[in-house]
Parts: structure tokens; C-alpha cells; sequence
């Protein structure tokens, strides 16, 4: 299965997501401590954690969700700074899947699917709508176009975010903590549309603990733990070799049971 | 089967049998006992009402509507004299409930919406003032309230000592007098053209929401309409030689004349009215954008969506389904509290009513008026949110 996957770390395609010196406060709280990071275009990358070790923070400054305070980022060739433009710009090629899926209640599924693309890519409806369904066949639910969000399933929801995400023909795919809110069953129709995202070559970030879903597509696992990334290498020598006691007792933890 | 007879339904015999025990049997058998129990109640009430009337030799009926009135009253939007009859010196006074009520809601809304935005500021003092506002405001009795600021406006200086804040704009004692203009041809030309802009915004928005849909190009709506409704008719203003006669108000020897004079009464009881329903509103306010969870405006702002389209598109046709029911009932609570006018003599339809009621002596008549006249008002207030209400509801599942 990985072998389908072309490793895109270490090969000369252009840089998706660049962070220097990446520091963040809340408060007197040091969230993010001097993250350094590239993501090259087609890469995926797993980051995985102890809860409060800063990844869902570092994902969410790449789309502006969270405020960087000293450092630079760039985004898609693009550096995110004040400049409301630029950050408008970065979030038009830059999706986010959230944990707990966030879909407007107030619209139907087919609606979720069609505002951002009529309202920010000026798409006229019908052709909004012929994408949206679409995206809706690539994660197999074109069946509940009609229905409210709280119609849905958590799996199917979730589903319809990240198809809700992939309308806008996003560059670049932030995931955080996608398949927490789910109950077990439903894990795993969510993480089929993920690993087949992944098979056609998006540029993904994902906080999760999936470590199965990491092993399978991932170029390379983050581990950051109190605000500083740990370790990163690709996924045979994360789980067979972790360098520091800190990602092994992690591992131990997280590992148990599977 | 549709020709079966309905006693088929039960197994043979059971209908036959009447028993108290049957839930039936005892719901048919409380409301008879309710309903004749009602019956009395009005039959002694309609009986007694009618003995009493004839015993003190008062008449009843409406047509005291028609005599002439008397009754001097301090402010009317129509022509009217203490020679008009009863029914016109009614008419006056719901004019008068109206502009307090239509004003009142009018003006506690686009405050009490400010004040609650600013109750969710980042902006430590202005969230903390807001919260001080809101607490203090509405657990202050309205009464005491209307008083204060009826008070505090009864200080002002007499006439000869107005205060004179702008030029012509005089503020004393009777209220605050300042110009006003005059009725022209011209003046109606560029109201009528503010109409017609109006109603073409409307237009222009149903084109450019369909145009979007088919094309996916957006429409500067908002600036149109701005033009539409405000550049155009002062175009016009213009164009027509810009000419606006105003009445201006004259300093007497012991009033002030001219111009339009705006009554203490009717601004205590504005102020009043404004300032204690916006401390409501303003919590309605805020726990409406509350309850839409933060989540929402991330996804909008992940998807690309600016700040304002955002807040129109996600935001408030959520918070709006939280924020109208409670609504509704406080634009009915302002319609019913102005009748508190009565206290600090604003000549409200229960002030007018109530007087006319101690003319005539005709009480049932008098109290009948006012009850039908606020039962009229609110269940359209109620029937018109409703109505908002159904539109923007939820379908959700």
C-alpha cells in the first residue's frame, strides 16, 4: 500500500508551508517555542502529541485561525503578516477539516457545500452545485444532498466537511484531530476518504492519533510535545527507532492495546 | 371499507357500557362542569353589571362617541380641538400610543443592539460600562425611572431663560422647539423620488441575487442602494435650487413660537421607555450571537469568507431563530408600558381614555376602548413576528 505513495519530502517540489522561528504566547503561557518547518508541495505529514503540546496551534496559525506573534510563515509562497489581503489569499487555497466538523446547520448539505465557492470564487450556483456534487460522490454520500447537517451521522458529517473543504479546490489541507469526535465505527469511512486524498497527491497536514492512518500515507510524523517539535522522521524509523524518552513513553501510551 | 360503521372499531358491547372510569367519560363529563360553570359566572357578572347601571341611572353604549369632548389635550399629530367630539379625542390618543410604541421599539433596538455587541467586546472597559448599563437599568423599576427623567426635564429653564444650544434650537422648561421645514412642491418631489429609490433598490437587489446565481458575478448592493436612496433625491434637492424654507422658532416675551416643539412628557417618556427595554434587548442580543458556537465563525473564515459575509450569511440567520421569539415579546412589553405615560401626563390613549371615562362615567365602555385598542396593537406586533419568525426559522431537520 505505502508503495503507491511517492515520498514527496527530500524532492525538489516547491514549498507548501514554510515556518521559521514560529513563537506564540497566550499570555504568559509559551504555546509555541521556536517551531522551525517545510512542507513540500504533496507532502503529508502526521502530527501527533500529548494534548496541550501545541499542534492543533500550529496548524491553525498556517490558515490565521491563531496569531503568531514573532517568527515569519509562509504559506503557498505567500507570508502571512497583518495584511488582511494576504490572509484572505492564503485562506482561499487552504482548507481545514475541524474535529467537531463545524457544517452550517442553517443550510442543507448541498448549500454547505456551495457557499463558500458562490461567495468567495464569485462560481455561479449551477456550476457550484455540479462540483458540489461531485465532491459529495468522491466521499460516497451523494444521496444526503437535500438533508440538514443534523440529519447526518458523525461519520457522514464529517464527510461532507472535508467534500465541503475540497470545493474550494483547496492547495492545501489542514486536518485537526479529524476522527476524535467519532465513535469507533465511523473512524474508518472518514480516514478511506483521507488515505484516497492523500493517493492523489494533496499537501496535508494532520493533527491526529491515528498512528495506522500515520503509518500508511504519512512522509513524515511530527512529535511535538510543550510547544516544540520533538522529533519528525518518516513513519519506519518513528515508531522503530523514537530517539528521545519523551516520544517513547508517548508511543508506549498511545500504542497500548493495538 | 369506508362505508364501515365507526362502532365496528370497538369490540361488541364495549361501547355500551358507561363507566366513570372510562378517561373519556370523565374528560366529556369536566367539561360540561366547566363550561356551565363559566356560564354562570358571566350570566351573575352581565346581570348584576346591567341592575346596578339602571339603578344609578347610568347610560351605556357607544354613543357618547359622538358628543362633544371638552377635553383639552396637551399634543396630537391630527388637528384637534376641545370641541371635537369623544371618538377624535380617542383617535388622538392612539396616535399618540403609536409614535411612543413605533419610536420606542424603533430606537431601544438599534441601542440595545449596540449595547449588547459591546457586552461581547475584547475591550475590557467598554464590555464592563455595558454590563453596569444592562444591571443597572433593568433592576430599576420603569416607573421610578419615567419619573427621573421627567424630573430631571421639568428643571430646564422658563422661556426667557431658554437654553439656546445651537442657533433656533431652544430648550427650556416646555420642551425642545426647533426648526422645521416647510412644506413644499418641491420638498414633495424629493421625498417621492426617496420612494421610488426605495423600491428600485429592492429591484436591483432581486436582479443581482439572480444575476449572481447565473453568473457568479457579485453586485456593489449596499452602495447602489445608498445612492439610490440618498445621493438621488439630494440630486434632486439640488437641481431644484436647493431650497428649503424652514419655521424657525421666535423668542416671545412668554413662550417661544414657530418651528416644531418637541414636549417633555413625550421625551421622558422616550428616554425612559428607550433606555430600560434596550437593557433587555441588549442580553437578547447577546446571548443570540452566543449560542451560535465559535466553531461556526472559524469554518466560515477557514472556508474564505470575509468577516461581514460571514456574520450575514452564518452567523446571524443562527443567532436571528435565538433572538426574535424573545424579541417579539419585548416590543409588546414597550407597546404596554407606555402606558405608564399616564403617570408623568403624556396623553396617551389610557390617559385620554381614563379621563373620558371620569366625564362620562361610562367605565365598561371606557376600559373596553383601551382593552380592544392594546389588544389590536399587540396581536399585530405578534402577528407581524410571527410571521418573521416562520421566515427565517430553522429547517435544520
Amino acid at each position: 500500500m505505502p508503495a503507491s505513495l511517492a515520498p514527496a519530502h527530500n524532492t525538489g517540489n516547491p514549498i507548501a508551508v514554510e515556518m521559521r522561528g514560529l513563537n506564540k504566547w497566550y499570555g504568559e503561557f509559551h504555546v509555541l517555542r521556536d517551531i522551525n518547518l517545510t512542507v513540500r508541495k504533496g507532502e503529508r505529514l502526521v502530527i501527533c502529541g500529548p494534548s496541550g503540546s501545541g499542534k492543533s496551534t500550529m496548524i491553525r496559525c498556517i490558515n490565521r485561525l491563531e496569531e503568531h506573534q514573532t517568527g515569519t510563515l509562509m504559506v503557498d509562497g505567500i507570508e502571512l503578516t497583518n495584511d488582511v489581503r494576504n490572509i484572505d489569499a492564503i485562506r482561499r487555497e487552504v482548507g481545514m477539516v475541524f474535529q467537531q466538523f463545524n457544517l452550517f446547520p442553517h443550510l442543507t448539505v448541498l448549500e454547505n457545500l456551495t457557499l463558500a465557492p458562490i461567495w468567495v470564487r464569485k462560481v455561479p450556483k449551477k456550476e457550484a452545485e455540479e462540483a458540489a456534487m461531485y465532491y459529495l460522490e468522491r466521499v460516497k454520500i451523494p444521496e444526503q444532498a437535500a438533508k440538514y447537517p443534523g440529519q447526518l451521522s458523525g461519520g457522514q458529517q464529517q464527510r461532507v466537511a472535508i467534500a465541503r473543504s475540497l470545493c474550494m479546490k483547496p492547495k492545501i489541507m489542514l486536518f485537526d484531530e479529524p476522527t476524535s469526535a467519532l465513535d469507533p465505527e465511523m473512524i474508518k469511512e472518514v480516514l478511506d476518504v483521507m488515505v484516497e486524498l492523500a493517493r492523489e497527491g494533496m499537501t496535508m497536514l494532520c493533527v491526529t492519533h491515528e498512528m495506522g492512518f500515520a503509518r500508511e500515507v504519512a512522509d513524515a510524523i511530527i512529535f511535538m510535545d510543550r510547544g516544540e517539535i520533538v522529533e519528525s522522521a518518516p513513519p519506519s524509523t518513528f515508531f522503530a527507532n523514537p530517539r528521545t524518552d519523551r516520544l517513547k513513553l508517548f508511543l508506549s501510551q498511545i500504542l497500548r492495546g493495538h | 371499507m369506508a362505508t364501515a360503521p365507526r362502532s365496528a372499531r370497538r369490540p361488541p358491547g364495549a361501547g355500551v357500557k358507561l363507566s366513570f372510569n372510562d378517561p373519556v367519560v370523565r374528560a366529556i363529563f369536566w367539561q360540561i362542569v366547566i363550561v356551565g360553570a363559566v356560564g354562570l359566572v358571566v350570566w351573575w357578572l352581565v346581570g348584576n353589571t346591567v341592575r346596578n347601571l339602571e339603578a344609578r341611572r347610568i347610560a351605556s353604549g357607544f354613543d357618547y362617541f359622538w358628543r362633544e369632548a371638552g377635553l383639552p389635550i396637551g399634543e396630537a399629530m391630527i388637528e384637534y380641538q376641545p370641541s371635537d367630539n369623544y371618538f377624535r379625542a380617542l383617535v388622538v390618543g392612539v396616535l399618540n400610543t403609536l409614535r411612543i410604541a413605533v419610536v420606542s421599539i424603533v430606537l431601544a433596538t438599534i441601542l440595545g443592539t449596540l449595547i449588547g455587541v459591546a457586552r461581547l467586546s475584547r475591550n475590557w472597559l467598554v464590555a464592563k460600562l455595558a454590563s453596569v448599563y444592562v444591571e443597572t437599568l433593568r433592576n430599576l423599576p420603569l416607573l421610578l425611572q419615567l419619573l427621573f427623567w421627567y424630573s430631571v426635564l421639568q428643571s430646564l429653564p422658563p422661556p426667557r431663560e431658554a437654553l439656546n444650544p445651537l442657533p433656533h434650537v431652544y430648550l427650556f422648561v416646555r420642551g425642545l422647539q426647533m426648526p422645521w421645514p416647510q412644506w413644499t412642491p418641491e420638498l414633495g418631489t424629493v421625498l417621492a423620488v426617496m420612494g421610488i429609490g426605495i423600491v428600485a433598490s429592492f429591484l436591483v437587489r432581486g436582479w443581482a441575487k439572480r444575476r449572481q446565481m447565473l453568473t457568479g458575478e457579485q453586485f456593489p448592493i449596499g452602495w447602489t442602494a445608498v445612492g439610490l436612496v440618498v445621493a438621488l433625491p439630494l440630486a434632486v434637492f439640488v437641481m431644484q435650487g436647493a431650497n428649503l424654507p424652514l419655521d424657525v422658532p421666535t423668542l416671545g416675551r412668554f413662550n417661544i413660537t414657530g418651528g416644531i416643539l418637541i414636549t417633555p412628557e413625550f421625551t421622558a417618556l422616550l428616554i425612559g421607555l428607550v433606555t430600560y427595554t434596550a437593557a433587555f434587548i441588549a442580553e437578547i442580543v447577546r446571548s443570540g450571537i452566543q449560542a451560535v458556537s465559535h466553531g461556526q465563525t472559524e469554518a466560515a473564515a477557514a472556508l474564505g469568507l470575509k468577516r461581514g459575509q460571514a456574520l450575514r450569511l452564518v452567523i446571524l440567520p443562527q443567532a436571528l431563530r435565538v433572538i426574535i421569539p424573545p424579541m417579539t415579546s419585548q416590543y409588546l412589553n414597550v407597546t404596554k408600558n407606555s402606558s405608564l405615560a399616564v403617570a408623568i401626563g403624556y396623553p396617551d390613549i389610557v390617559s385620554i381614555a381614563n379621563t373620558i371615562l371620569n366625564q362620562t362615567g361610562q367605565a365598561i365602555e371606557g376600559i373596553g376602548t383601551i382593552m380592544a385598542v392594546y389588544l389590536t396593537v399587540s396581536l399585530s406586533i405578534s402577528a407581524f413576528m410571527n410571521w418573521y419568525n416562520r421566515r427565517i426559522a430553522l429547517r435544520e431537520r
